[in-house]
């Protein structure tokens, strides 16, 4: 190995991809801007469409409960339902989402009620709908206020103390610091996007550099130098890694910069400090297990995109390992999936687990030596593959 | 010096099944000499000639290059060639400049002999109106200047030129015709691979006629004409490919 050829090729490659436009697309300026403009732009959008849904209030619709004018009536004082008339096809509308939800209240209701007797109130919502959602959890808290009510007054009827209804209460208390609770609830997530980020900071490069070198006819003129193949492979693979790692560092440290105003908002929101934080060993933790994998993606998609012809040829070999790394990552995301010895040994489905687990402050070294171990093995032999390749006169030179 | 001795190279095709790019082919260029290797599209001289770069690997024969095998010194042979061909292509993001030292540093130039060479370089070619323009932004002849200028930036010893006017215009064709012609007047080796046969009466001091893989006659222009009885190369060359004349 010639480290001043290898540095040649890697510095020549380092100039070209700063000047090209798509190169610096992928791997600067969408990363840079994925993280914030995911946790700002989806959470505002988010949080916009909850208020407005909050704010609407429900179109409900009373069926029966004809004989029961009082509970109508103090529906209709609550002003927090606007009241539809009943009509036989309630569940169309409810479905069409022209009212929110209904409520069937059984012939003879007060009347039971005050008897104390426990006649049943029935809500309909369409599932999963966020609306319809909230109209049935605000008459849940209506029904819930009246059933208060009637069992304090039917124990004082009775003589009996209200507190009979509860005669014990129950707390909840966070024992977790905050970025303990910021890892759980982004722990999952950012790995997610972090892998993806990496592939993709790696994918332009890598075809540029090799299938898009061979369709601009450079690449002959490169192997009629006397540098070592090996070297030229190195330099440019080397390249294709800094476009890897520069996404991952751009989407961290966006990341991070974003996290900090997120919580900085939060805090002067009064809404309690800790919910986005998260603890910076974890995000160190991260970077370090990504490098290997950052290798194996470099190498990886280097050595596909060195077989094409042409970048377009490339793209079509190349977009399929999007799915590819996608699925496993995502399947470390699923809740209740933990590291084992053999996921660890599972190629980027273990650096997802491993990172989750990072993030959310716990550290299997064990099976983190394992990961690094195997991702590094696997880049090592997917590195060795690509300068095979690139010495094949039948790859380089394929019609 | 170059020599090819029964140089070949089979290709291995899955529709076509075996494919001999180059059958047998054998010639030697001394130093100051053109060698003209005629062929039409297909007949096999871009293979001859990347075996004799190195980019390909030949499945029989041998040859050698600056006094080094092509198969056991690949590197010696490649710092003693220069390759230009009409598809080695520039890097359109780099500047002429940049073009010419990514060259120099991987030929092991170092950086003060560099400076010097691309300045000599950039006077004989007249390159100074553009050498520091990106290559994206150059005319053909522009490129063609800089390919030159990249071609020789370690002054090899030895020059193979694989239709280096193919798509080029009259005057920049004629740039390179001189061009070429100078390079004999310094002592050097040099191959020049065509089609165009009045490119190769102007240049060529030895012929080589290659077909289908196989060199079909080889001589002086006027070894050629005698043996075909014909007085333009054309009619010569057309009459050696289609078996009208023996070797």
């Amino acid at each position: 190995m010639n480290w001043h050829t290898i540095g040649t090729v890697y510095v020549k490659e380092l100039r070209d991809t700063l000047r090209d436009r798509r190169t610096l697309i992928s791997m600067i300026i969408v990363p840079t801007l994925f993280m914030p403009g995911l946790i700002f732009g989806m959470g505002k959008a988010a949080s916009v469409i909850v208020s407005k849904a909050k704010a609407e209030i429900p179109r409900v619709m009373v069926i029966g409960g004809a004989d029961s004018p009082g509970l109508r009536s103090e529906l209709e004082r609550s002003g927090r339902f606007r009241l539809e008339k009943a009509l036989p096809d309630w569940r169309k509308l409810i479905s069409e989402k022209r009212i929110r939800a209904a409520v069937e209240i059984p012939d003879g209701f007060e009347k039971a009620l005050l008897a104390g007797s426990a006649p049943a109130v029935t809500l309909y919502d369409y599932e999963g709908e966020l609306k319809s959602g909230l109209a049935v959890e605000q008459l849940r808290g209506f029904f819930t206020d009246l059933r208060d009510k009637a069992t304090s007054r039917l124990l004082a009827e009775r003589g009996l103390p209200s507190t009979i209804a509860h005669p014990f209460e129950v707390r909840q208390v966070n024992v977790a610091p905050p970025e303990k609770v910021g890892g759980n609830l982004l722990g999952g997530i950012i790995p997610y996007f972090i892998i993806f980020l990496c592939l993709l900071g790696a994918m332009y490069p890598a075809m540029d550099l090799s299938a898009g070198e061979k369709e601009r006819g450079t690449m002959e003129t490169l192997l009629c130098c006397p540098a070592a193949r090996t070297d030229i492979v190195l330099g440019k693979f080397l390249m294709v890694l800094t476009g890897s790692l520069f996404a991952v560092g751009s989407s961290l440290a966006s990341l991070a910069a974003t996290l900090l105003l997120a919580a900085a908002s939060i805090k002067a929101g009064g809404v309690g400090d800790g919910m986005l934080s998260i603890d910076p060993l974890g995000i160190l933790g991260v970077l370090a297990l990504i490098v290997p994998v950052a290798v194996l993606f470099s190498a990886g998609l280097f050595a596909i995109a060195l077989f094409a012809k042409s970048l377009k040829e490339a793209q079509s070999y190349v977009t399929p390992m999007t799915f590819l790394v996608i699925v496993p990552v995502a399947i470390g995301v699923l809740p209740g999936i933990e590291l084992n010895f053999h996921l660890a040994l599972v190629p980027i489905l273990n650096i997802s687990l491993a990172c989750k687990e990072m993030l959310s402050g716990v550290w299997h070294w064990g099976y983190i030596g394992v990961i690094f171990g195997s991702t590094a093995l696997y880049a090592a032999v997917a590195l060795a593959v690509c300068v095979k390749m690139f010495r094949s006169e039948g790859v380089i030179f394929r019609t | 010096m170059i020599e090819a001795r029964l140089l070949t190279k089979v290709f291995r095709d899955k529709k076509r099944g075996e494919i001999r790019g180059a059958d047998k082919v054998s010639f030697r260029v001394e130093p100051g000499m053109i060698y003209g290797l005629l062929g039409a599209n297909g007949a096999g001289k871009t293979t001859t000639l990347r075996m004799l770069g190195t980019l390909l690997k030949p499945t029989g024969g041998s040859a050698s290059v600056a006094g080094h095998d092509v198969v056991a010194e690949p590197d010696r042979v490649r710092a003693n060639i220069g390759f230009l061909a009409a598809s080695t292509a520039l890097y359109a993001r780099l500047t002429a400049r940049e073009m010419i030292a990514y060259f120099g540093r991987l030929y092991g130039m170092d950086e003060r002999t560099l400076r010097a060479r691309i300045g000599a370089l950039s006077e004989e070619l007249d390159m100074g109106d553009f050498l520091d323009r990106r290559c994206d932004k150059l005319s053909t002849g522009m490129k063609q200047k800089t390919s030159v200028a990249r071609t020789i930036v370690h002054d090899p010893q030895v020059l193979i030129f694989d239709e280096p006017t193919l798509g080029l215009d009259v005057m920049t064709a004629r740039a390179i015709v001189q061009f070429v012609r100078q390079c004999r007047g310094r002592g050097k080796t040099v191959i020049y691979s065509t089609h165009v046969m009045s490119e190769a009466e102007k240049l060529c001091d030895v012929v080589g006629i290659i077909h289908e893989g196989a060199l079909r006659a080889e001589g002086t222009l006027a070894e050629l004409r005698a043996r075909t009885g014909e007085a333009d190369l054309e009619e010569s060359f057309v009459k050696i490919v289609t078996g009208g004349a023996a070797a």
